[in-house]
């Protein structure tokens, strides 16, 4: 394999990471407003409270694979989508803090709780804003032009999209993390969010195989439509599968009987796959470019020296950190209610 | 016109840098110094079973989370913001500089967060030595992420091992671009700085506590390992900025005469400046208070020996002479008045009133900042003093920013100053209410709540253990 297309899907499982594992504890903070009492937001942000510095580091990562392997790339887009990125940090310093601070803190508790929902929500909406715009092709001069040029009806759609996306993913989790009333709550939002993430996959699908004919050859331009029909297939079945476990859960509490262990665990890694397969769909439509339609990884990759360098840091540390990272998910599975003691 | 909105956006992004950049390296200079601190304190205690350490753990961990939390936050900002900002320098130096920061992710990042999580959360989770473990690899993890972001910003400083193809940088050795000339100097001072930085914030803290009267056993231990600790570091950090600085004359000339206010093309017998004003226009100090060819016998081993000026150089290749100047100095004043506290704290010590004497613990309280400010003062001498270049003597910063609208930067360079005053405030004031609320009672650290033995294991053992069973079953 040829060692620039090797760190082009290394960028993809970058980001594939961050946005299953950011997406959610982002969508935890989405979910905050759903969730009216104190307690019920404490248990929400202790699900998460020791994983989510790991989860953004998956963010960092993509930045820096994007910088020492593609340079003009990280160069190009980074500048281009300027405001949207700015945002993005705004929100994700807000969400940061309010974990440290929402615990210790009494009458402005409730501040830090706005602060972790507003933050969470806005850091997840620019990431949509991106999508939609990298998706739809960046204009060459958006640099210079007008700062609301990436804001498209499309861009503002998959803002929203990702929005109700992370949720979703928020809602599987604390299916999987909690018990009584929490879980309930998140099992009945989870199925109106289903619908909503498979409507608006489904738009952002057509959009983008109708919007350029070359996408449209590589989906339905001959017999590769039959190797690349399972991903919305798949998709479809995760989703329906996803719906019904979730029904299952909100059943067993609608008739207080015990939830079994399956169909509590079950949609979490459902979400995850609708994920997935988004995301593959998403590769095989833009794959070979970084910038739809004007930079490719092969134009932007960095010297070969570079890449070598960095390859014996990757094979060796990927896995690694995989490793102790699922470690530490292992020490903290379980509810949230068996661990109650902070630092 | 078109020019002019170029230059105010160019200089609204280095503005933003700056601030930015210097809000976070607050952080992680003491979280570096910190992470070490706790794992010394846990390993003692797993040493000696003396309670007073797993109560200066405990007790630390909290203002290191609110801490390194922050720290967090800011860096994340950093690593995109040479992309939005200064795209022209991350297409130059991408090659180079990107997989060093990649090295920083693999190595540092992803460690630190992995085990902190076990490091402030698992005390009920995992046992007493595997926490140790987890507190251990944190710190460890500070220090790797401090060799790579050195590495980078010392390349920047002084380059080595690159070539230039088209007009970009490639590598030519990897050796050579991480171990570059000044590397080892600056990480070795920087590494200290950090130290020095948590120890004097924890003796001020200890200090604190015995003005006040409170916490007495806890407050002696902390004050009394602090003062030793200072007492190794503070002068050793003098040594090594000695050596460093004869580095930068090597390497940096223009820098070390905007740092000593030098302004002959060049000149002998240079004198110390103590207090000086300089002024760029005329090129010269005003009210200089100076020791004959001091600063000759520092640099040079020689009373007569000769110094490069700001002269040798066009005054467009010049930094700005008065910041790197006070800077520089308010960075040796600090270092001085810690070395000064070190041995003020042994002399005491001997003298048996070292807890009593309450002008020392005061002064020892007011020097909680001290750390901080020296380290930024150094990094702008490091910083401002490398300019007009951002790669010495090959890439100029005016070059290489983004060709960004100037109100686009504008607003984020707002939201930045609104967000981050915000925030240090929010910090400054959780800080002082767990320092006030004061270390965990000695009583309720005997009963153990933690490792093994602690209340929430069993819960969580038996959980896990029926899981596995299940899944052992499932297969």
């Amino acid at each position: 394999m040829d060692i620039s297309l090797f760190y082009f899907l290394l960028l993809g499982f970058a980001i594939l990471m961050y946005v299953l594992l950011d997406g959610f504890d982002l969508g935890i903070g989405i979910l905050y407003p759903w969730f009216n009492s104190d307690a019920e937001h404490d248990h929400l942000m202790r699900s998460v409270s020791h994983v989510w510095d790991g989860n953004e580091t998956w963010l960092v990562f993509g930045g820096v694979i994007l910088f020492g392997a593609f340079p003009t790339a990280y160069a190009q887009l980074l500048s281009t989508l300027y405001l949207p990125i700015m945002l993005m940090l705004i929100g994700l310093i807000f969400r940061g803090v309010a974990f440290e601070y929402r615990f210790k803190s009494h009458s402005s508790k409730v501040w830090w709780s706005r602060a972790f929902a507003l933050g969470s929500t806005l850091a997840a909406f620019c990431q949509g804003l991106m999508l939609g715009a990298v998706v739809q092709g960046v204009p060459a001069d958006a640099l210079g032009a007008n700062s609301l040029q990436l804001v498209t009806p499309f861009s503002l759609f998959t803002a929203v999209s990702v929005v109700a996306g992370y949720a979703l993913l928020g809602c599987a989790y604390l299916v999987m993390k909690s018990r009584g009333a929490i879980q309930h709550k998140a099992a009945q939002r989870g199925r109106v969010l289903v619908w909503v993430v498979m409507l608006a996959m489904a738009l952002v699908s057509l959009f983008t195989v109708l919007s350029d004919d070359l996408i449209w050859q590589r989906w339905f331009g001959g017999w590769q439509t039959l190797w690349l029909l399972p991903l919305p297939l798949l998709a479809l079945a995760a989703a329906r599968l996803l719906y019904r476990d979730l029904g299952r859960v909100r059943k067993s509490h609608h008739n207080k009987e015990q939830v079994t262990e399956k169909h509590e665990d079950r949609p979490f890694w459902l979400a995850v796959s609708l994920f997935v397969l988004a995301f593959a769909g998403l590769l095989v439509s833009l794959f070979p470019y970084l910038l739809p339609r004007q930079l490719s990884y092969q134009q932007a990759v960095a010297p070969e020296h570079s890449l070598w360098f960095m390859l014996p840091g990757v094979l060796i540390f990927v896995p690694l950190i995989l490793a102790y990272t699922l470690w530490g998910y292992r020490i903290f599975a379980g509810k949230v209610e068996d661990f109650e003691e902070g630092y | 016109m078109e020019m002019d909105s170029v230059q105010l956006s160019a200089i609204l992004s280095r503005i933003q840098f700056a601030f930015t950049v210097s809000f976070h390296i607050i952080f992680p200079s003491i979280t570096i110094g910190l992470a070490t601190l706790i794992a010394v304190w846990e390993g003692l205690w797993l040493k000696t079973r003396n309670p007073v350490y797993l109560q200066l753990a405990k007790f630390w961990i909290k203002p290191f989370a609110i801490t390194f939390g922050m720290g967090v936050v800011s860096g994340i900002v950093l690593s995109y913001e040479f992309g939005t900002n200064f795209s022209k320098f991350s297409e130059l130096t991408g090659a180079v500089l990107g997989p060093l920061m990649a090295y920083e992710v693999l190595t540092a990042f992803f460690l630190e967060a992995g085990f902190l999580g076990v490091m402030l959360f698992g005390w009920q989770r995992v046992s007493e030595r595997m926490h140790f473990f987890a507190s251990c690899t944190v710190a460890v993890g500070t220090w790797i992420s401090a060799f790579w972001i050195i590495a980078a910003n010392s390349w920047m400083q002084t380059p080595a091992g690159h070539k230039i193809v088209n007009g970009r940088f490639e590598v030519e050795s990897w050796l050579a671009v991480i171990f570059n000339p000044s590397m080892p100097y600056r990480l070795s001072h920087m590494l200290l700085a950090t130290m020095l930085t948590a120890t004097f914030v924890v003796m001020a803290t200890s200090a604190w506590y015995l003005l006040k009267q409170q916490h007495q056993a806890f407050a002696r231990k902390g004050l009394s390992m602090t003062l030793w600790l200072a007492l190794v570091l503070a002068p050793l950090q003098a040594l090594v900025g000695d050596f460093h600085g004869l580095n930068v004359k090597e390497h940096q000339p223009v820098k070390l005469a905007a740092m000593e206010g030098i302004w002959p093309a060049r000149e002998a017998n240079v004198p110390y400046l103590l207090f000086a004003i300089p002024d760029p226009e005329q090129e010269k100090n005003h009210f200089e208070v100076k020791i004959p060819g001091l600063a000759s016998l520092l640099l040079t081993h020689d009373w007569q020996g000769e110094l490069q000026g700001l002269q040798s150089v066009p005054k467009a290749d010049r930094p700005n002479v008065p910041l790197v100047f006070f800077s520089f100095r308010l960075m040796v004043g600090l270092g001085l008045l810690m070395i000064f506290i070190a041995v003020a704290g042994l002399w005491l010590r001997k003298r048996g009133t070292l807890y009593q004497s309450r002008w020392f613990l005061r002064l020892c309280t007011v020097m909680a900042p001290s750390g901080v400010i020296a380290v930024l003062a150094g990094w702008y001498v490091v910083e401002v003093g490398r300019q007009p270049w951002l790669v010495q003597g090959l890439v100029r910063t005016m070059d290489v920013v983004s060709p960004l609208p100037a109100e686009r930067v504008a607003l984020s360079l707002t939201l930045f100053v609104l967000t981050y005053s915000l925030l240090f405030g929010v910090y400054l004031y959780f800080f002082r209410k767990l320092i006030k609320k004061g270390p965990p009672e000695l009583a309720d650290l005997q009963q153990l709540k933690v490792g093994v033995k602690a209340s929430g294991y069993a819960v969580a053992f038996t959980k896990n253990l029926a899981d596995e069973t299940k899944h052992q079953g499932a297969h």
